[in-house]
């Protein structure tokens, strides 16, 4: 049991003993609370009648009164657009210890290279998850609020909305462990850096966008890793802004998301983690 | 009291694509010793010790600690401790923190901490983040983390880089003290004069092959002797020397002359009529013994 505890506990100490936690972190906060609150405001606004439809966009307007109900959409920030988060903290805690040269200490103290991985991805998994919770606090809590603000039901009675909630966390903790993947994939910070914002901010959006225009695509396109990921969760933006596009049920999101995670972590302990420390 | 363990080395080579770094090298370290492994740059010191200890995979061959791999010992951290040439450390952690990460891993208390910095003069900065350390400090924190087990091997590669007068001092008198309590001691410098204060044994490589093994006396008589001489009027000593057939060399406080004997030199100036303002005979030290070795490359 100590063979696995241990390397656990180191590589918590490894990431609370930094300050890149607790940035990301805070940024994650603030960002998911910015968004939540802005567009609940705003699509409150709208459903309540303090704003008027006719003076949105006409799209727009128009395709509110269809999604709806609107807490789980606003909750659903926290992974749908907060999973850039846990899987740039999994990728910084991989690079790190190749830029870093720490790879020289962790293998002394553990020299079973695998218990290693594994125990970074158990501990990523559990801080992904914690910033789930983060990102939660910011999109329930703020969210939650503004909808009470205008006298909309935050649906926080639901046990729908709190089952939500316990799958947003399993995204962001799956998330975690995609990056750990990716950061052993791609050993250079910088380039898994740039990737994972390319990947997530850009790629991946045009991708999930492009592949609903024919039946084909879009099977494809549901097994993307942020498809799959709104499929976990079971509410997002995208899946609501094209109704059309095939969406997998939430188990196999989750399943799908953890086998990204673990694929990408078995090639990359072949590719990096097993190479000669020089 | 923790025993030292007995290294070996068996034909272990390292091939990095073309490049042969290790060749087929074979030797022990014994416990209760301090072994100076020794090689200009790039002779393959660091790839061998970190063949050792698990890091890099040899191409073949094995290298042991009394019999076991370092991947197959029971409690590493306790049984061996390392400090490789690289800073390896995460600027943002702090020195405490840095150890506290390898105590869990290895199960070890984290009183060992406090105990190690202070073994190591870095108690002060136990709470500074390790990016903001020079370099003696690093290299000191490096040591602090190999003794972090109290283990009976020591394997410090370069240890004395960085450090300032007092901190070699020191680190002469502390291998020399672990080696004393019966620990094995192996510490690997690109300079002999470096270690040479405080090895017992002597490893020497060059381009990845042993070329020297041995007590630090068995350094000692390798280099011929010479002789120093010289003249206020050099050119009457330069014809008598020619005139008697001695091969010579000039150096920067006189002609070298490739014998052993001062009297035969004197000799041959006194009966060439030649006055003499310098005549000595050179004492090869023990750096040119080891610069001839890894020059030439050539066994003992
Ligand atoms: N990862 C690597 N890839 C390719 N070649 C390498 C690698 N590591 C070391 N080498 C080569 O192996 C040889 C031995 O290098 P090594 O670092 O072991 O020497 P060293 O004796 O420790 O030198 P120094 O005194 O400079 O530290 C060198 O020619 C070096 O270029
Ligand atoms: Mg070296």
């Amino acid at each position: 049991m100590n063979l696995i505890l241990r390397p656990v506990a180191a590589e918590f100490a490894k990431i609370l003993s930094t300050r890149m936690w607790w940035i990301l972190a805070l940024v994650l906060f603030g960002y998911i609370a910015l968004l939540a609150g802005g567009l609940s405001a705003l699509f409150g606004g709208v459903e309540s009648g303090a704003i008027s439809p006719d003076s949105m966009n006409s799209g727009g307007g128009a395709g509110l009164s269809t999604l709806g109900s609107l807490p789980p959409l606003i909750y659903s920030f926290a992974a749908s657009v907060g999973y850039v988060f846990p899987v740039l903290l999994g990728a910084l805690a991989t690079t790190g210890e190749f830029r870093h040269q720490t790879l020289t200490p962790t293998f002394l103290a553990t020299p079973r290279r695998d218990r290693v991985l594994g125990a970074k991805t158990i501990a990523l998994f559990v801080v992904g998850a914690v910033l789930g919770l983060v990102g939660l606090a910011a999109s329930v809590g703020v969210g939650a609020l503004v909808f009470n603000g205008f006298g909309i039901d935050p649906l926080l009675a639901d046990g729908e909305t709190w089952a939500l909630i316990g799958r947003t966390v399993l995204a962001m903790a799956l998330w975690a462990v995609i990056g750990v993947g990716l950061g052993v994939l791609v050993p250079s910070q910088v380039a898994s850096i740039v990737i994972v914002l390319a990947f997530t901010q850009f790629i991946e959006p045009l991708l999930r966008f492009a592949s609903t225009f024919t039946e084909v695509t879009a099977d494809i396109g549901k097994f993307l890793p942020g498809a799959a990921s709104d499929a976990l969760v079971g509410a997002s933006f995208f899946t609501l802004a094209s109704p059309g596009g095939s969406v997998l049920e939430p188990w196999q999101g989750g399943l799908v998301l953890l086998a990204y995670g673990l694929l990408a972590t078995g090639f990359g302990y072949l590719i990096s983690w097993k190479r000669d420390v020089t | 009291m923790p025993i030292g363990a007995v290294i070996e080395f068996s034909n272990i080579t390292k091939r990095f694509g073309q490049t042969t770094a290790v060749n087929d090298l074979s030797f022990t370290v014994e416990p209760g010793r301090v072994t100076g492994f020794l090689g200009p740059n790039g002779a393959g010191k660091t790839t061998t010790l970190r063949m050792l200890l698990g890091l890099v995979t040899p191409t073949s061959g094995t290298a042991t600690f009394g019999g076991l791999r370092y991947r197959d010992l029971p409690r590493p951290l306790d049984t061996v401790g390392a400090a490789l040439e690289a800073a390896s450390f995460h600027p943002g952690r702090t020195a405490s923190n840095h150890l506290g990460v390898y105590t869990l891993a290895a199960g070890l208390p984290r009183t060992r901490v406090a105990e190690v910095l202070q073994l190591v003069g870095l108690a002060e900065h136990a709470d500074q983040r390790v990016g903001g350390y020079s370099l003696g400090m690093r290299q000191r924190l490096g040591l602090a983390y190999s003794l972090l087990g109290d283990p009976g091997v020591l394997v410090l590669d370069e240890p004395i880089n960085g450090l300032d007068p007092e901190g070699i001092k020191w680190i002469r008198g502390f291998l020399s003290s672990m080696a004393a309590e019966g620990r094995t001691v192996l510490v690997s410098s690109h300079l002999l004069s470096e270690v040479q204060q405080s090895v017992d044994d002597v490893i020497i490589i060059a381009k990845g092959e042993l070329v020297h093994s041995g007590p630090l006396s068995s350094l000692d008589t390798n280099v011929a002797p010479q002789v120093i001489v010289d003249s206020p009027t050099r050119e009457t000593l330069i014809a008598a020397l020619t005139d008697a057939g001695l091969a010579f060399t000039s150096g920067r406080t006189g002609l070298i002359v490739a014998v052993p004997d001062p009297g035969q030199v004197g000799h041959i100036a006194f009966a060439a009529g030649v006055e003499l303002s310098v005549l000595h005979r050179q004492k090869a030290g023990l750096e040119d013994s080891f610069l001839a070795l890894v020059e030439g490359g050539d066994s003992l």
